[in-house]
């Protein structure tokens, strides 16, 4: 758990860098999540990583969010999770996507780890990221049709590889 | 005098191929951890004679689907199948594998049987090895038998 | 060492290897497509994906009390952790605090499993790399902590043992016995897989220096777990974010030097006999009390009360046919499973549904690092390595 007053100095540090990027600060059960413009997002990563008192050097987790039955302000989010290994702290960055063409900049250049993470937000939720080494789909089949974690696609709708045997 | 020599020779061949039942352990999920329990020493498949795991289907007889086929790993399953050589027999280990388990999903295909024949479907999830003996010696019967009626067993 | 790589431009006279989805040392299905130049890899493609069974889409389908049979296979060598990741997960979303008593019990069992996921790996390992007998010695292990689970909650390996707030059910009365019979047999099997391989000639030959990772590579790959600690990276998250009283025990984190295959090995046994400290510790110091929280929004009532009570009857059925309502709200909850931090990341949307769930599989990070680092290496080593990763494809692929 973060706590409070590290919270305080990486929120203040990420507002005096990116005064209009920082959109929303919350803190829920302990939890330290910044909505932020997806424009800024490879600056906001880069900063986080390479200042010495932040010092985000691990990015554990990129996902994608489909809003379409929840109210927000847009369809599709990115989340990232971060970690400091040498200062122990976390923090939650979301960003929210243009509707008609979800993509956001890869952070990949920064963090290796957000390659295959990366792919499976695009495999799973159709969100482009530029830039990225190998956008391709990861989990489902080269084959598979629509991007089956969006709200609007049917669980149980399969695309079989082989037919049915008689 | 030929045909008692021929019926015999059958159950010879019989007995020899429901005695030294090779498997081919198609692996893939929880069930997989399992089967690996019912070849260790404390279950001990040995004792049957199917303790020989050849990985290769030009090498075995029986395969073993244990876990969840995916619509992803389909191909792969079919054209193991289609490599084995008769006389060669299928286990369906597992809830996943028989029927797709409690996984009704995008990507998960509703029981191997959408593709290949299957003659024992062991349920569990996993089943336990003594359901996995269960299920080689009912097909150890059906091999003494001749027969490949379809049979489900608990 | 080294060995030379002839340039991609060469890739169409390459040997080209197709390893997996079902081969025997793959521990799982993974697909590797491996370029050979001889017996050196020049390029490796990993696939995944061949196990996803739609986790995630589940999780969106089923109230949350019923996504915790599909957290027993994620994991599936240790499929009590990922239940205690997944209850943590709601329970912080709840703002629950469990009971003393559940906190030990989970500690203990959590333990357990991560001595036998330890085992699964180095057993699988050693088989690839020609040493069988360890496979036996590794899996006896197994099949007594399968007993003291199927005298917990009826079943060996998919335990599904969590309830949200608690256990399904109270552990049995020889649940300190049998631990403790466990615990006293455990060392001799571990000693009998060091006896045999630990300063063996020919597995130190396979393993010392095969796929050195700096910490600085894993960290940037986002690794944790034994692999990071292997790298000499001493991040563990019960000593960093201590979780149900992980700090007032003592223990140390086992680190390597090269991050290699040979650490990874060494790492893991040293884990086992930290885990067995744990344990003793959390077993003299198991308080009484009950499993569960005393809330009936949540917890499921006792049966005898469900057939003979009507409040107990009314409260049963709604917490089926309804499921528990947590707040609107998001969290990330985590956990030191046995392969890494894994970590649960839970939308709310105030209905009886998960609105998104994101599972962060350690094992995921580790093995997208291996189309860079593979390339260099014999595809003997290729088998080494693979092994010692302790991939998991029920956690990777989801």
């Amino acid at each position: 758990m973060t706590s409070n007053v590290e919270q305080k100095v990486i929120v203040k540090k990420l507002k005096s860098m990116f005064p209009e990027s920082i959109l929303e600060v919350t803190d829920f059960r302990g939890d330290l999540q910044i909505l932020v413009d997806r424009e800024k997002i490879l600056e906001i990563c880069r900063y986080l990583k390479t200042d010495k008192e932040l010092n985000f050097n691990m990015l554990l987790d990129v996902c994608g969010v489909d809003y379409l039955q929840m109210n927000s302000q847009a369809r599709f989010a990115v989340v990232y999770h971060m970690y400091s290994l040498n200062k122990k702290h976390r923090v939650r960055l979301k960003a929210f996507l243009n509707d008609d063409t979800p993509v956001v900049e890869s952070v990949c250049s920064i963090w290796k780890s957000a390659n295959w993470f990366e792919r499976e937000a695009y495999d799973l939720f159709g969100i482009q990221f530029k830039n990225h080494p190998n956008l391709k789909r990861i989990l489902t089949h080269p084959n598979f049709h629509g991007h089956p974690l969006r709200k609007d696609y049917d669980s149980t709708k399969r695309h079989p590889q082989v037919e049915r045997r008689k | 005098m030929e045909n008692i020599f021929t019926t015999q020779l059958d159950k010879l061949i019989s007995w020899g191929q429901r005695n030294s039942l090779w498997p081919l352990p198609f692996g893939t999920a929880c069930c997989a951890i399992e089967f690996m329990s019912f070849v260790s020493s404390h279950y001990d498949v040995a004792r049957f004679g199917a303790e020989v795991v050849r990985f290769s289907p030009r090498q075995s007889d029986l395969m073993i689907v244990a876990g969840t086929i995916t619509d992803k790993l389909a191909p792969a399953l079919k054209k193991i199948y289609d490599q084995m050589c008769e006389p060669k027999w299928v286990i369906s280990m597992g809830a996943c594998a028989s029927s797709g388990g409690f996984y009704r999903a995008y990507h998960v295909m509703q029981g191997i049987d959408e593709i290949i024949p299957v003659d024992v479907y062991v349920p569990g999830c996993p089943p336990a090895p003594e359901s996995l003996f269960d299920a080689l010696l009912k097909l150890q019967e059906m091999i003494k038998k001749g027969g490949r009626e379809k049979v489900l067993r608990g | 060492m080294t060995l030379t790589v002839e340039p991609l431009e060469r890739l169409g006279e390459l040997m080209v290897v197709n390893i997996g989805p079902i081969h025997p040392a793959t521990h799982g299905t993974i697909y590797l497509k491996a370029y050979l130049d001889g017996e050196v890899i020049v390029k490796a493609e990993p696939d995944v994906g061949y196990l996803h069974r739609c986790f995630e889409k589940m999780c969106e389908t089923h109230p949350y009390h019923t996504v915790m049979p599909y957290t027993d296979r994620l994991n599936y060598c240790s499929c009590f952790m990922n239940n205690v990741g997944w209850a943590m997960a709601v329970e912080k979303l709840l703002g629950l605090e469990i009971t003393p008593k559940c906190q030990y019990v989970r500690v203990i069992l959590n333990e357990f499993n991560r001595i036998i996921d330890h085992m699964v790996c180095i057993g699988t390992n050693l088989v690839d790399v020609g040493a069988l007998t360890n496979f036996w010695y590794a899996f006896q292990p197994r099949e007594m902590v399968y007993t003291l689970l199927e005298k917990c909650c009826g079943a060996r390996l998919t335990v599904n043992y969590c309830q949200i707030g608690g256990l399904i059910r109270d552990i049995p009365s020889d649940f300190d016995n049998e631990s403790k019979t466990i615990l006293k047999a455990l060392p001799r099997f571990i000693e009998d897989i060091e006896g045999l391989i630990t300063h063996n000639r020919i597995f130190i030959d396979r393993t010392k220096g095969i796929n050195p990772v700096t910490a600085d590579q894993a960290i940037d790959w986002g690794w944790t777990g034994p692999c990071l600690r292997a790298c000499g990276v001493a991040y563990d998250v019960r000593k960093a974010h201590p979780y149900y009283d992980y700090d007032k025990f003592d223990f140390s984190i086992p680190t390597g030097t090269n991050g290699d295959v040979y650490d990874r090995y060494l790492v893991r046994i040293a884990e086992m006999y930290q885990s067995m400290k744990i344990i003793e510790q959390a077993l003299e110091g198991l308080p009484d009390g009950p499993v569960t929280v005393k809330d009936n929004r949540y917890i499921f009532p006792e049966k005898e009360n469900v057939y003979s009570n009507i409040e107990s009857l009314m409260n049963h059925f709604k917490l089926v046919m309804h499921g528990i309502k947590p707040p609107v709200g998001e969290v990330y909850s985590y956990t030191e499973a046995a392969n890494g931090e894994l970590g649960f990341y839970l939308i709310s949307d105030g209905g009886s549904h998960p609105y998104r769930v994101k599972v962060r599989p350690p094992c995921f990070a580790i093995f997208q690092a291996m189309e860079d680092m593979l390339p260099g290496h014999m595809i003997a080593d290729l088998i080494a390595i693979l092994g010692s990763l302790n991939l998991v494809m029920g956690e990777l692929d989801r």
